[in-house]
């Protein structure tokens, strides 16, 4: 038997890998071996542990000590302090912003303390290729049942009262998709895997096939045993290679050993799974256009019913999961639903992950009980804004079909009902801060760019409509908006919605309508008075130093790329506006606060730049 | 690999139990070898050696070992604390690879402190 004094669980998510994983592996695996501790200590390399922001991370046990920003200079140290002397390295530790002090132990730190663990259970805990750790877990015991003693009314029947809702967006009942799919009579029925997770920020989806490929397959092999599906197919982007890569390692194991393939763990039950990658259209992400795509014909979305309960795949009846819901069935069925109902409320049982990203301080990925105050997310777990002195303004929940949820609504719950009536949704999971010297006319004119380029073209008023809300959200972001450009945008947005065939249409105008609803002064004071408050647009603003403010340090005389600031070392400073280009370096630079942002002192507002089309 | 059956899920679990116990916590004993400069310099490494050669010809799976700093004791390292749950800590000095050996059987394994070895029993207060 192989015994070791500790393990080092080394994170090697994608945040990880990019600041540094493999080349701090390489040094601590030589460090180690140096001082001859390589049989005593072994190094596990894991999925996403969650606390992206201090990558490289690493966690050893069994003292559960939480080592942040590993550097290979830093290595030597470290092997010799905390694994020959037995001092854990406080250096390397996370440090509270507050009191300065190392907080060691991970569970103490308040990014970890506050989240719940079963989607991530695995999470830093097991190497992904290896499956024997996933069966040290209690994995595949849950479908050992599910193939084995369970019929596919009983399985069904934990999922719906269990209460799982999709955790991809809708939101729609897991257990109530698989009933529909499960009464369809046909030859052949497919059970599919959405991994085609396209929001901007959001890497829920990623981080768990990285680190818990197991957990997928065995969601979908439960859920292929309750509609009765011979195959499956998870279809994932390809530029989640990473993913891919151990989503494959994991297929092929399971293949060999039974897992998957016929009769699963003896019984008489076989399922056959393949991977299939997507090019990266966000419109895929829909449930028909996804279908469509692994058909191999152009992703376009198409009307329902037919639902693909009936006529997915092929035309056979399909289930669709996303990546998320299914990584939750395994404890669902093992733990039953009472279990899973302990997390969250009526409406919303269980506990839902979070990809936490923008202006906050601990940017990462987290799991909570649905149900638990906004806030609580942002400040205990987020740590607050990541600049020290700005102010939290909105945060942006559900990507391109979500909405800005302002400051005074912080306090509500993160509930699927809560959230929808602020005008945003839960969507799958993106949390995007952002603090005070955000503009939300900008903000919402990026989603629409983004919606606008995803559009598959089939339905007129998503293809034009988005299009035509874009060219008025660039007027007004560049001085040409005019007085009833808000309400033609209101407008236009509820034909869009009410017009479109599928999600990414009917979704496309919330960040413009959630921006207008908490922001409206913004638009307007935009239109009117030509004033971005924020300045980021660059037409819309002046910069101007005050006098009392200004101690003359420099900085931004330093920082100014065009000149335009003139002044004595610790006398005021001067911006010549006519050299000035808007560029915030010198906002950004100073330290006392004493740029001031006013309104544009442009006459005229440039012309927009004609479309000249495309020529031969 | 062969077809896994149900059986063999269960062994394989069984089998990583050890490893798992060290991430989930789930120990009933902990062993400390002190290894301050003078634990080092004393011998404290070779001890530490012996304890998980026995660990591993006992097959437990529920004995963790860990390193720590110097007790503060210098004059009589090497030591080691050994702690079995819901037990005060006893600490143990003047260790050779024979008394580990020994104490690793009658304490850590049969739960009997050997009274001939051990300097202290319970921890100093801390303020």
């Amino acid at each position: 038997m192989e015994k070791y004094l500790a393990n080092l669980l080394m994170c090697a998510g994608t945040g990880c890998v990019a600041t540094g994983t493999p080349k701090v592996v390489a040094a601590l695996k030589a460090e180690l071996e140096k001082h001859g501790l390589s049989d005593e200590i072994k190094v596990v390399l894991t999925g996403c542990n969650g606390f992206c922001a201090e990558g490289p991370v690493m966690l050893v046990y069994p003292e559960e000590i939480f080592y942040q920003k590993l550097t290979v200079e830093e290595i030597p140290k470290l092997v010799e302090e905390h694994f020959l002397k037995g001092r854990p390295y406080e250096k390397l530790m996370f440090k509270d912003i507050e009191k300065k002090h190392a907080i060691p132990v991970m569970n103490d730190i308040p990014f970890f303390k506050y989240q719940v663990l079963r989607v991530l259970r695995n999470k830093g805990m097991i190497d992904p290729e290896s499956l024997e750790e996933y069966i040290a877990r209690d994995g595949y015991m849950a479908a050992a049942q599910a193939v084995n003693e369970m019929t596919p009314e009983d399985i069904i029947k934990v999922m719906k009262d269990s209460g799982l809702r999709g955790r991809g967006g809708a939101g729609f009942p897991t257990g109530l998709k698989w009933e529909f799919a499960s009464k369809s009579q046909a030859d052949q029925k497919y059970m599919l895997c959405n991994g085609d997770e396209g929001d901007p920020g959001a890497f829920m989806d990623r981080s768990v096939m990285e680190a818990d490929p197991h957990s997928v397959i065995e969601g979908m092999i439960i859920g292929a045993r309750a509609i009765g599906a011979s195959k499956g197919v998870i279809y994932v982007r390809a530029e989640y290679p990473l993913a891919v890569e151990r989503l494959q390692m994991a297929i092929d194991i399971c293949l060999e050993s039974g897992l998957l393939g016929e009769n699963i763990l003896g019984s008489d039950f076989s399922f056959d799974l393949e991977i299939y990658l997507g090019a990266g259209a966000f419109v895929c992400g829909e449930e028909t256009a996804l279908m469509r795509s692994i058909e191999g014909q152009r992703g376009m979305p198409r009307p329902r019913p037919p639902f693909p309960a009936h006529k997915g795949l092929w035309d056979k009846p399909s289930v669709l999961n996303n990546v998320e819901s299914l990584a939750q069935v395994a404890p669902i069925i093992l733990n039953g639903a009472e279990w899973y109902r302990t997390l969250g409320t009526e409406k919303s049982p269980g506990s839902k992950v979070f990809a936490l990203t923008g202006d906050i301080r601990n940017v990462g990925l987290v799991e909570v009980p649905m149900g638990i105050p906004l806030k609580t997310i942002i400040y205990d777990i987020g740590g607050g804004i990541a600049k020290k002195k700005k102010k939290f303004k909105a945060v942006q929940l559900g990507g391109p079909s979500g909405g800005c949820i302002p400051e005074e609504l912080i306090n509500i719950p993160v509930t699927y009902e809560d959230i929808t009536r602020t005008g945003a949704i839960v969507g799958s999971g993106g949390m995007v801060v952002m603090d005070e010297d955000t503009c939300m006319v900008s903000t919402s004119k990026f989603f629409l760019e983004f919606t606008a380029d995803e559009s598959c073209g089939k339905c007129t008023p998503c293809r034009v409509g988005t299009r035509v809300m874009l060219d008025m959200l660039t007027d007004i972001t560049e001085g040409r908006g005019r007085e009833g450009d808000i309400e033609t945008l209101q407008d236009l947005s509820k034909d869009i919605i009410a017009t479109s065939l599928c999600g990414l249409g009917q979704t496309a105008p919330n960040p413009v309508l959630t921006t207008i609803r908490y922001f409206r002064h913004e638009y307007e004071s935009h239109i009117r008075d030509h004033w971005c408050q924020a300045g980021i647009c660059s037409d819309l603003c002046s910069f101007h130093i005050l006098d009392d403010k200004c101690k003359g340090c420099g900085l931004c005389l330093r920082g100014c790329p065009s000149n335009a600031v003139v002044g004595e070392k610790k006398k005021p400073h001067r911006i010549i506006q006519e050299l000035c280009l808007q560029c915030r370096s010198c906002y950004d630079a100073c330290k006392f606060g004493a740029i001031e942002i006013k309104p544009s002192l442009k006459k005229e507002p440039e012309p927009a730049l004609k479309d000249e089309g495309v020529t031969q | 690999m062969a077809k896994l059956t149900i059986a063999d899920l269960k062994k394989i679990k069984e089998k990583q139990h050890a490893t798992f116990a060290l991430r989930e916590g789930g120990y009933r004993a902990k062993v400390t070898v002190h290894m301050g400069t003078c634990g080092i310099a004393a011998g404290a490494r070779d001890i530490m050696s012996v304890l998980m050669d026995e660990i591993s010809q006992a097959g437990v799976e529920d004995v963790i070992t860990t390193t720590s700093g110097c007790a503060g004791f210098c004059a009589r390292e090497p030591m080691a604390t050994v702690e079995i749950l819901d037990n005060p800590p006893v600490k143990y000095g003047d260790l050779t690879a024979d008394k580990i050996r020994e104490i690793f059987k009658e304490h850590v394994i049969g739960g009997k402190p050997i009274e001939k070895y051990a300097l202290v029993v319970g921890s100093e207060t801390t303020y």
